[in-house]
């Protein structure tokens, strides 16, 4: 042998398409970017406070668990950021820091952490830390409440809570294309539909989110709020307010799709979207919490092993 | 490599290598010294092969006693040493090593057993022709448990970057017409179907042979897919085409067998693809046996530390840790890859994307079954999570976001597997 060179020796496949799941992360944020950006014309330096103490709180609780617990420093694939930066999305311009950092604190450590890290997860961490607040702490959430200082050049009201207390005649004024430029109270980046429904495209298109359950959730919205409103449109509101209020949208593209805790199936991801999106509307409705979504989308993370044993017959399997 | 599109939302494409016209072909000088390897696991003391035995171009060597194994030497030389080789896990190969003489001469046992084509009988497939180019299946034809009634003719090749079988088939069809004939006459099997690309259809339907055409995107050409969407027969999971009568040969030995009972000679030379460091391809013939870096001195391609030297295609070869690695009857290709190119395999867990299921042609439930790999459960993976149905394609780890090496674990659960049913078979 003329020299002794050492060969890399592995096993097949030889290639690899390139996908990284810190891409895949970092798309998300810039997916998310436009719904934050209007957030911050409206609220100001405290919403751009509270998503920049969001996002780095994340990634400091992720740190912190790591070092403590031995395990290999994993912030740089951009998940707990982007947990962090979900969670600021859904909060109140107003939320103070302490919250924020609790939140986080359950986000990562009780969410995700806990369980393994990565993947591992049964629940959204998002949603598991936005549930633990909104029982917790229920007046911050309050949107009507919290955001009582601000006046800008529409009505200043949470369509949700509106109709919830005030009935569908309160939600009357609200026109669709106000609300989906984000004319409405609500979470930092929870409010401007169109920019989430970009978003939710452009993280379609790209493969990272699966479309599945995106439009399957909106769907079961829409079916389930039009025969409330068919059966009684005096007491419950239409499908357009359902869908472009409260965390409709951004449960739909960035909260009901969050990789480990949803199916991957095609029948089951159906399942599942619909299914959260029957929640939705039927806590709305008639249960006691005006917005419905993350609790919907708690139980249908619960069902989401068994909804995955729908699995399409493999090839060559007998019986 | 294939990166993956912009557009995530849809299937990654990999389009199978074509050849155009008849490429050009290198031929590799006989080097100084060749190894064979046997499949044999080495055996000191049955050995019947010696040390400084002189052995002729063509000469069928018989390695041990009480075993019809044998190799085909590609050379007139002397045999210089007899070791062990140790493969993919922990597999034992007899490695034959021959110094090459200046003259050569052809061994003429073959032709004064055979006779010509009408003369073949399956008896001198099987004691002549196991070794060819092309790696012939001979032995299914007289395994009398597995009666063969369908023979596929593989004029495709089955993984990404590979043109041998298309250079077979474009530079020696009259070869392959003879093979077939000689197929038929020793099997008595008269369903033979050629199965080919799109380019390649026209050509082999002017052989009056029934012809099937592929799909050029992989992994179509693989034998269990070609089972399923061709022949419309699935095979069982966990089993091989050859349990349910389906016998798969590829062109190249066809066209060897073809080429034998012609010339009386048995083929001793290797068509490959070679696949350089910019990706570019060559068309390369080399004797059996041939070490690797032979080849490399010929294209002047200069190896460093941690690159990598792939026998085979990119999605299904396997690398080796030796330049000197020989060109064996299968080596449809090598691959020499910069170690810049190398992906990094991590430890990362399953994010369960998905990406896997949607890429799958086997349906498998990947996102489970590589947790149950992942802890060492393979019964449980195998029972509930459809591990015997793996076609072995490999595009679950070409996708894996997290850089999981998927396929391997998929393919030592199948291994460890199979060694603890054999210990059961044998402890009884």
């Amino acid at each position: 042998m003329a020299d002794n060179n050492k060969f890399i020796v592995s096993h097949a496949p030889f290639w690899h398409d390139g996908s990284k799941i810190s891409t895949r992360n970092y798309n998300m944020a810039f997916a998310a970017f436009p719904a934050i950006l209007l957030g911050i014309i409206y609220y100001g330096m405290s919403a751009v406070g509270v998503i920049s103490l969001a996002i780095s709180s994340a990634i400091i609780w992720e740190l912190a668990f790591c070092r403590i617990a031995k395990r290999p420093i994993t912030i740089g694939d951009g998940n707990a950021a982007i947990i962090g930066l979900l969670f600021g999305m859904l909060l109140p311009a107003t939320a103070p820091w302490w919250l924020v950092i609790i939140g986080t604190f359950v986000a990562i450590i009780i969410g995700k952490q806990i369980y393994g890290g990565i993947g591992g997860n049964a629940f959204n961490p998002v949603v598991v830390a936005m549930a633990i607040l909104m029982i917790s702490w229920k007046d911050i959430f309050d949107f009507n409440e919290a955001l009582i200082n601000y006046d800008f050049d529409f009505a200043m009201v949470y369509p949700l809570a509106a109709l919830k207390h005030f009935g569908v005649s309160a939600v009357d004024s609200f026109s669709m294309g106000d609300l989906l430029m984000g004319k409405q109270s609500g979470g930092i980046g929870a409010t401007f539909g169109i920019g989430l429904i970009v978003g939710g495209i452009y993280l379609i298109i790209r493969g990272i989110i699966r479309w599945e359950i995106a439009f399957s959730f909106l769907f079961g919205v829409f079916l389930t709020a039009l025969i409330f409103n068919m059966t009684d449109s005096a007491r419950y509101a239409g499908p357009v307010i359902h869908l472009f209020t409260g965390y409709t949208l951004i449960g739909a593209f960035f909260l009901a799709t969050e990789d480990s805790s949803s199916p991957v199936n095609f029948i089951p991801m159906l399942i599942y979207g619909a299914g959260a999106g029957l929640m939705t509307v039927l806590i709305r409705n008639i249960g006691v919490y005006v917005d419905g979504v993350i609790f919907a989308l708690l139980i249908m993370n619960l069902v989401n092993p068994l909804l995955d044993k729908i699995k399409p017959k493999a090839i060559g399997k007998v019986a | 490599m294939i990166k993956r599109s912009f557009i995530g939302l849809l299937k990654p494409r990999l389009e199978y290598g074509s050849i155009e016209d008849t490429p050009s072909l290198k031929q590799i000088p006989t080097p100084k010294e060749i190894t064979i390897l046997s499949n044999c696991p080495f055996d000191k003391k049955n050995l019947l092969l010696k040390k400084k035995a002189t052995v002729k171009t063509g000469q069928k060597l018989l390695l041990y006693k009480e075993s019809d194994e044998y190799v085909i030497s590609s050379v007139t030389g002397q045999v210089s040493s007899i070791s062990s080789y140790t493969g993919d896990f922990g597999r034992s190969y007899t490695a034959i090593a021959i110094e090459v003489a200046d003259d050569e001469e052809i061994d003429d046992e073959f032709k004064a057993t055979a006779g010509g084509s009408k003369d073949a009988t399956i008896e001198t497939v099987k004691n002549y022709l196991a070794f060819v180019p092309g790696n012939s299946p001979v032995k299914l034809f007289s395994d009398k448990s597995k009666p063969v009634n369908t023979i596929v003719v593989c004029c495709a090749d089955s993984d990404l970057l590979i043109t041998t079988n298309q250079y077979v088939v474009k530079s020696d069809i009259d070869a392959i017409k003879n093979g077939i004939s000689v197929l038929k006459t020793i099997t008595g099997v008269n369903d033979i179907i050629m199965v080919a690309s799109q380019g390649q259809m026209h050509e082999l339907s002017a052989t009056g042979e029934k012809v099937k055409q592929v799909n050029d995107t992989y992994p179509s050409a693989l034998p269990h897919l070609i089972m399923k969407d061709i022949l419309g027969k699935e095979v069982p999971a966990g089993k091989n085409s050859e349990d349910i009568g389906v016998c798969f040969i590829s062109a190249e030995a066809v066209a060897s067998i073809g080429n034998a009972f012609n010339t009386g000679q048995i083929p001793v030379t290797k068509i490959l693809t070679l696949v350089k460091k910019d990706g570019s391809k060559s068309l390369v013939s080399a004797k059996l046996g041939t070490p690797a870096s032979e080849i490399f001195k010929a294209f002047n391609i200069t190896l460093n530390e941690n690159d990598r030297i792939i026998f085979g295609g990119p999605m299904t070869g396997s690398s080796v840790y030796s330049e000197d690695h020989p060109v064996q009857p299968d080596t449809d290709a090598i691959i020499v890859q910069d170690k810049e190119d190398i992906p990094v395999i991590s430890d990362y867990p399953c994010t369960n994307c998905g990406d896997c299921i949607r890429v799958c042609p086997a349906n498998i439930q990947i996102n489970l079954l590589v947790r149950f790999l992942e802890s060492g459960q393979y019964e449980e993976a195998a029972d509930q999570y459809d591990l015997h149905s793996c076609i072995e394609c490999g595009l679950c780890s070409y996708v894996c976001v997290s850089g999981m090496p998927i396929f391997q674990y998929i393919r030592s659960a199948k291994y460890e597997l199979g060694m603890a049913n054999t210990a059961e078979a044998t402890n009884g």
